[in-house]
């Protein structure tokens, strides 16, 4: 059996998630002897064109250039997972989104009119179809080479859609908004990072995304409870996946009660 | 008239994208450009009306290799402001943490993106699979010590959650710590063997001349606090950082590239300016890697010594992490109270490539006004090109491919991280 040709890209994004791969190490190595890795710009020189069977592709769609790229991966792929948040939901450069791009550019850079880049940062699947989408910010490993594996026996990964709450339940940590009234958008955030965030004693902000179906108003309705302003209410929404509908639509929400009142 | 382009789509094995153009005429050099194509992300633009308390989250995003550097700039700096005083415990279980980012940096550097070049492979899988195998694993093996100790201390190693400015959400027990020092000794041991085995690869030799600039600490080799300094003998600080240095916009260039701003020289920053910089504060290990690295005698400017200055700070990092991990003792409480006022954070700290410098000028109630970030990447930017300029022409007569891996090769010596360099765009240099 020939071994499945295996491409990773990248768009606008940190690297945080090929790293994932990359730090898989031991198990990389071992994934190595099951795929062929035929285009990973960042662990190797050598390329080879496509077609790919599996795709990988981490960022968001930023500039014009960036849509050919990813409609040219999608013709030249077979299965493709989009990975982490930038990927599935804009990431953290969406904060520019529905705001004043000439603003944002001409505060950074000195000559706006070099500076070439999209109005909004988008998911992949707003452009092109995308077979699997593995959120997280980064992306989780575990979950990651799962997804490779469970490929390579030629089954589609199905990942958790429940909270993080249910996480914190399941590994019995305490719970940060009953126990210290701190923030946390563990109840309405999907799990698949471990719980890390209350685990360190902290709330979550929203790493991997909404869970299925996110009650937002009711957690909003409790943080303002907690003596929080609607604005910065809003703020942490939007936020590293603050572009996934639920979140924005969230946001939107708030701003336009603190704009009646 | 004889015309030769070399075109380097893609530069492998570095983070984030970047493509390089030369063109060759009558066997001169006419034009070189390091093309950066990563896109635009608007950090410091976006950071505008952020709560302070939401930084520590933001900026690790900027970079996924490094994401402590950019958690400790931040974090340091508004702590300044803020006067906040934390326990000598918080800045120890910190330099712990930083000494992890720079383990599992380095051996990233030193064995998946550089040692391919020197024994003729596109990869560290390549490696692995043609009889490099040991090598390679204990490279992983050492990176991993480092991960898994970030881990350990911030919940994830990519974008740690724990970090926060007072402290930490939660520190780490002594228990969970102490867990690590069998395997730091055991990559201590390890580390001396790397040392030889870089000593072993066929590195280039590129002695040419180089103002290097890196954090200076007469007590403690630099990560989270100090002063800057040259090679050549400048002295600054922080507050003075954007007065000293200067972004500039290049002809033809949407890049911004640091300089001095008097002399308009570039400079290097990165793990050779630190070592020859703080020879002082090295510790014992580290000095033996560095001489066994090549490294012997300082000063050393040559930008291929760096691969030795990476595994001799690799085992200063594991030789502080053991030292501060036996001393142990959490920081209780974890965090201390934070009360914003109003005025301009600059700090800057050692990240695995370079000084990173922040400024943030924050409001009465903590909302971020104005950020300013300049990378290590962006400030080396310029003189990777210098030293493009002056290495290229000595290989000129080799074939397209041999002098694509020799460009590709003066890059990697910066460990340049494209991701980071968010003041950087294509690049079009041309110069008579």
């Amino acid at each position: 059996m020939t071994k499945p040709r295996v491409a990773v890209f990248k768009m606008a994004s940190c690297d945080g998630c090929q790293l994932q791969l990359l730090d898989a190490e031991e198990a990389l190595l071992d994934l190595a002897g099951a795929i062929e890795i035929v285009n990973f710009a960042e662990a190797t020189s050598h390329v080879e064109p496509g077609p790919y069977d599996v795709t990988l592709v981490e960022g968001s769609v930023s500039t014009a250039e960036q849509i050919e790229q990813v409609k040219a991966i999608r013709a030249e792929s077979t299965f493709l997972i989009t990975i982490g948040a930038c990927a599935t939901s804009g990431g953290i450069q969406a904060l520019r989104n529905g705001t004043d791009l000439a603003e944002h550019v001409r505060y950074v850079y000195p000559t706006p009119a070099y500076v070439e880049a999209l109005a909004s940062s988008q998911p992949i699947a707003e452009i092109v179809p995308v077979d699997l989408e593995l959120t997280g910010c980064p992306v989780d490993r575990g979950q990651l080479l799962a997804a490779l594996a469970w490929l390579l026996q030629g089954s589609v990964p199905r990942p958790p859609t429940t909270p993080v709450c249910i996480e914190c339940k399941r590994r019995g940590y305490v719970c940060v908004v009953v126990a210290k009234g701190e923030p946390c958008l563990g109840p309405v955030t999907r799990t698949g990072c471990g719980a890390i965030c209350p685990a360190m004693g902290r709330g979550c902000y929203g790493c991997f995304g909404p869970s299925q179906p996110p009650n937002t108003d009711a957690l909003a309705k409790r943080f303002i409870e907690l003596g929080m302003s609607p604005t910065r209410v809003a703020d942490t929404f939007r936020f590293i996946t603050g572009y996934a509908p639920a979140f924005r639509e969230a946001a939107e929400r708030l701003e336009r009660a603190e704009a009646i009142t | 008239m004889t015309h030769r382009s070399v075109e380097v789509p893609v530069v492998a094995r570095v983070e984030g994208e970047g493509a390089l153009h030369v063109r060759i005429d009558d066997g001169q050099i006419t034009r070189l450009e390091l093309e950066i194509y990563e896109p635009p992300r608007f950090f410091e633009s976006f950071l505008r009306g952020r709560h302070f308390s939401e930084v520590a989250d933001i900026v690790p995003r900027i970079c996924g290799i490094c994401p402590v550097a950019y958690q400790m700039t931040a974090i340091h700096g508004l702590e300044h402001l803020f006067e906040v005083e934390v326990p000598e415990r918080t800045y120890e279980l910190r330099r712990i943490l930083y000494c992890a980012e720079w383990l599992e940096s380095h051996m990233l550097h030193v064995h998946l993106l550089a040692a391919p070049d020197f024994l003729g492979f596109d990869s560290a899988i390549e490696m692995a699979q043609k009889g490099f195998k040991p090598q390679v694993e204990r490279g992983l093996r050492l990176k991993r010590v480092g991960n898994d100790l970030m881990a350990a201390i911030g919940g994830r190693e990519i974008h740690p959650v724990s970090p926060m400015v007072g402290g930490f959400s939660r520190a780490a027990t002594a228990k969970e710590l102490r867990a690590f020092e069998g395997r730091l000794e055991d990559a201590l041991a390890e580390i001396l063997d790397v040392a030889d085995f870089v000593a072993a690869l066929e590195i280039p030799e590129f002695p040419r001349d180089a103002e290097l600039v890196s954090m200076v600490n007469q007590t403690d080799y630099p990560m989270n606090d100090g002063d800057m300094g040259s090679t050549r003998g400048r002295t600054w600080t922080a507050d003075t950082y954007e007065e000293v240095t200067e972004e500039i916009h290049v002809a033809h260039s949407t890049a911004l590239h640091s300089v001095f701003a008097d002399t308009r020289s570039p400079y290097f920053v990165g793990p050779l300016a630190r070592y020859n910089l703080n020879e002082a504060t090295v510790t014992p290990v580290a000095r033996d890697a560095a001489a066994r690295a090549g490294l012997a005698t300082l000063p050393n400017l040559d930008p291929f010594a760096s691969m030795g200055a990476r595994v001799a700070e690799t085992a200063l990092s594991i030789e502080e992490a053991l030292r501060l991990i036996r001393d142990y003792t959490p920081p209780d409480p974890p965090y201390v109270a934070v009360t914003p006022r109003a005025g301009s954070a600059a700090w800057t700290t050692e990240a695995p490539r370079g000084t990173l410098y922040h400024r943030y000028d924050v409001d009465d109630d903590g909302t971020i006004l104005e950020a300013k970030i300049v990378p290590p990447t962006s400030q080396n930017l310029r003189h990777m090109e210098r030293d493009l300029r002056e290495y290229l022409p000595g290989v000129l007569d080799r074939s397209d491919e041999e002098l694509t891996h020799a460009a590709e090769m003066v890059v990697r010596n910066y460990d340049p991280c494209i991701s980071c360099a968010t003041h950087f765009l294509r690049l079009d240099i041309e110069r008579g």
